[in-house]
């Protein structure tokens, strides 16, 4: 009798749960659910979410639109286009020299790279090579924007999984590397600084030793981020494990650069399709085997430290020389000149106003900027615009992977992800 | 935790590969129009009725392994009757090679979707649907992509303007976006180039005079 009470009781007790609809009906011993007269459905609710386009998170202005499941996302679908400002269209509109501007405003954390893939598509098409100095500018320079882009996508995405120090630490590194930009250039972003033929300027005096100052003491950098964040406890439990994506599939979605090498996949545009003077330059090609974003972030952080020793061996074999191609045809005559020689004058005009026609012909021409594989398809009519200028975006290959990636994760985890694939969307929407 | 030792990447490209490519592939299917070595880069211009055969084999065959499509564009020659060239690049990280794929469409004509073969190809697809309006046959997702929402038009053909024909600004009386036609302050200025660096100049009022001095160059 005392048992039959006892049992009684436990239904009544579970009754009173299940009234004020505390456990889901799913989750009742049947005998229960079925001894209820009214019955109450409770829905986790599948529901809609718009993540961005002015989320902090979102690295700019991706409008994600999550189908949730409770915490779970069940599906993700990227909107991208918000920053679409037809640069393609308006690059068919320009002279050559003119276009080049344009490279800067697509990935503008990694702005050098980018000039880099249409400087040397269009030497491709013109059938010139900058001269040696130039090749080492480009390839000291191409690696310090390589670290400004790491720095800022490692430390952005500590600071989406909740880490805010590394990101005050990096901007400081960051000002540091901003400032050899404006040395040689000018400016500190929008540079326009590679030009098809060689480089704008050359570099300032002091500009080597300063360069190799800092090169000298920037690994001390490094350790401190690792310290921070490689073992840090809680920077583990945000990205191991989270976002893992096959060599197979990272392939097929069309991946490259440190997202492809996270994933296991040992390749490298700079070691396997040299351009420039990165034939000239010993260094490691970091590749993590899990593919998760912990080992993106790895990748990255290794990176970095090989960047520093291309750094180092460039300065060590840079020689002095001219910097642009020495034909009046494709590179301006120096100022001084100009004022005293009628040639160099009309050259100097010609280069401004008409610029140089390139033969007709097409090229793809693909460099591994700090994302990954930037190319540009060039179709040349024989005038002096490009007729297709076709630029391939890296984070596009990676973003569309985002639905696969995030897929039955939690809505935190998409954050993580979202950071490891270092998207920027001047660069996604062109 | 992750392995960051250095596995042996590919390095280097021996040159004679992509000529061996270019005669296997101009020999080894009856959808290739021709295959050839031009500026340095393999391009394979292909039948469009046969492009998923091609596309296969191009993955598929040990000789190829082109693993990956890292670009899918197209490109607008309004002159030709099939105005639009569809261009594949393929990457093989395998055996480091590259190759482009081109064939030919028009407005109508649909080309038949790779997203099955390449994942990947579904984005590529829709951008150059939103562009060029070109389609995509057995493609379940084509949409505009970088277009904004309502967007009419394809922004890259040569006969779309510059400046388009639409403009968005924001009405503070309406407190709404509006949509007016374009309205420029200054025309819009192109200028023709074609002539002077090379030393073929027609003047103004001279362009009969030229018409002729061509016709006379193409009889002789």
């Amino acid at each position: 009798m005392t048992e039959a009470l006892k049992q009684d009781e436990r239904l009544n007790g579970q009754r009173d749960v299940l009234d004020e609809g505390v456990l889901p009906e799913a989750l009742l011993p049947e005998e229960v659910a079925d001894k209820e007269v009214e019955r109450r459905t409770v829905e986790i609710d599948s529901h809609a979410l718009n993540f961005g386009p002015q989320h902090p998170s979102a690295h700019g202005v991706l409008r994600l639109v999550l189908e949730m499941e409770g915490e779970v996302v069940a599906r993700a679908v990227p909107h991208i286009g918000l920053l679409h400002r037809g640069t393609e269209k308006l690059i068919e509109y320009k002279t050559y020299p003119k276009a080049l501007p344009y490279f800067d405003r697509l990935d503008y954390a990694s702005p050098m790279c980018e000039e880099h893939a249409f400087a040397l598509a269009t030497e491709k098409l013109l059938g010139i090579q900058a001269p040696d100095r130039a090749r080492w500018i480009r390839v000291i320079f191409a690696e310090i924007t390589r670290i400004l882009n790491h720095i800022l996508n490692l430390t952005a995405m500590g600071l989406d999984c909740g880490a805010v120090t590394p990101a005050l630490w990096g901007y400081e590194e960051r000002e540091k590397l901003l400032e050899f930009h404006e040395a040689v250039s000018g400016a500190r972003f929008h540079a326009n600084y590679f030009r098809p033929g060689g480089v704008a300027r050359d570099m300032p005096a002091g500009m080597e030793e300063k360069i190799a100052a800092w090169a000298e003491e920037f690994p001390n950098w490094i350790d401190d981020l690792e310290g921070l964040l490689t073992e840090n406890r809680i920077w583990k439990q945000r990205t191991v494990g989270i976002g893992v994506f096959t060599s197979e599939q990272a392939l097929a979605w069309g991946w490259s650069g440190p997202c492809l090498r996270g994933s296991g996949v040992p390749w490298d545009l700079r070691r396997s399709q040299p351009y420039d003077n990165y034939d000239k330059v010993d260094f490691e090609i970091p590749v993590a085997r899990h593919g998760d974003c912990y080992d993106r972030y790895l990748v990255r952080v290794a990176e970095m430290r090989e960047s520093v020793k291309i750094i180092k061996q460039g300065l060590a074999q840079i020689k002095p020389g001219p910097i642009k191609v020495q034909d009046p045809k494709f590179s301006p005559p120096p100022r001084a000149e100009m004022k005293r020689s009628m040639e160099a004058l009309i050259h100097h005009f010609k280069l401004f106003t008409e610029s140089y026609h390139v033969p007709p012909g097409a090229t793809y021409t693909a460099v591994e900027t700090p994302k990954g594989e930037f190319g540009v398809y060039l179709v040349a009519d024989g005038t002096n615009r490009p007729y297709r200028c076709k630029i391939r975006p890296t984070g596009f290959a990676h973003l569309q992977a985002i639905d696969e990636l995030s897929r039955r994760g939690m809505l935190a985890d998409a954050v993580a992800i979202i950071g490891s694939l270092d998207l920027v969307f001047g660069e996604v929407d062109r | 935790m992750a392995d960051q030792s250095t596995a042996s990447v590919p390095a280097g490209r021996s040159s004679s590969y992509p000529s061996y490519l270019a005669f296997t592939l101009s020999t080894s299917l009856p959808g290739i129009a021709s295959a050839a070595i031009e500026g340095g880069e393999l391009v394979v211009r292909a039948d469009r009725e046969r492009l998923i055969p091609l596309m296969m084999l191009l993955r598929d065959d040990p000789r190829f392994r082109f693993e990956q499509l890292m670009d899918l564009c197209g490109v607008d020659f309004p002159q030709r009757p099939e105005r639009f060239d569809v261009v594949y690049n393929l990457l093989s990280v395998s055996l480091n090679q590259r190759v482009r794929v081109i064939v030919t469409t028009d407005e109508l004509t649909p080309v038949a979707s790779v997203h099955q073969i390449w994942p990947c190809a579904t984005w590529w697809e829709r951008e150059c649907y939103d562009m060029y309006g070109v389609l995509f046959s057995g493609q379940p997702d084509l949409r505009r992509i970088l277009s904004d929402y309502g967007f009419e038009g394809h922004p890259l053909r040569k006969d779309f303007p510059l400046t388009g024909y639409t403009e968005v600004r924001y009405d503070p009386e309406r407190r709404q976006i509006v949509r007016e036609p374009v309205t420029l302050t200054q025309d819009f200025r192109d200028f023709d180039f074609v002539s002077p660096w090379e030393g073929v100049l027609t003047l103004p009022g001279d362009e009969r005079a030229h018409e002729l001095r061509q016709i006379m160059k193409k009889l002789n």
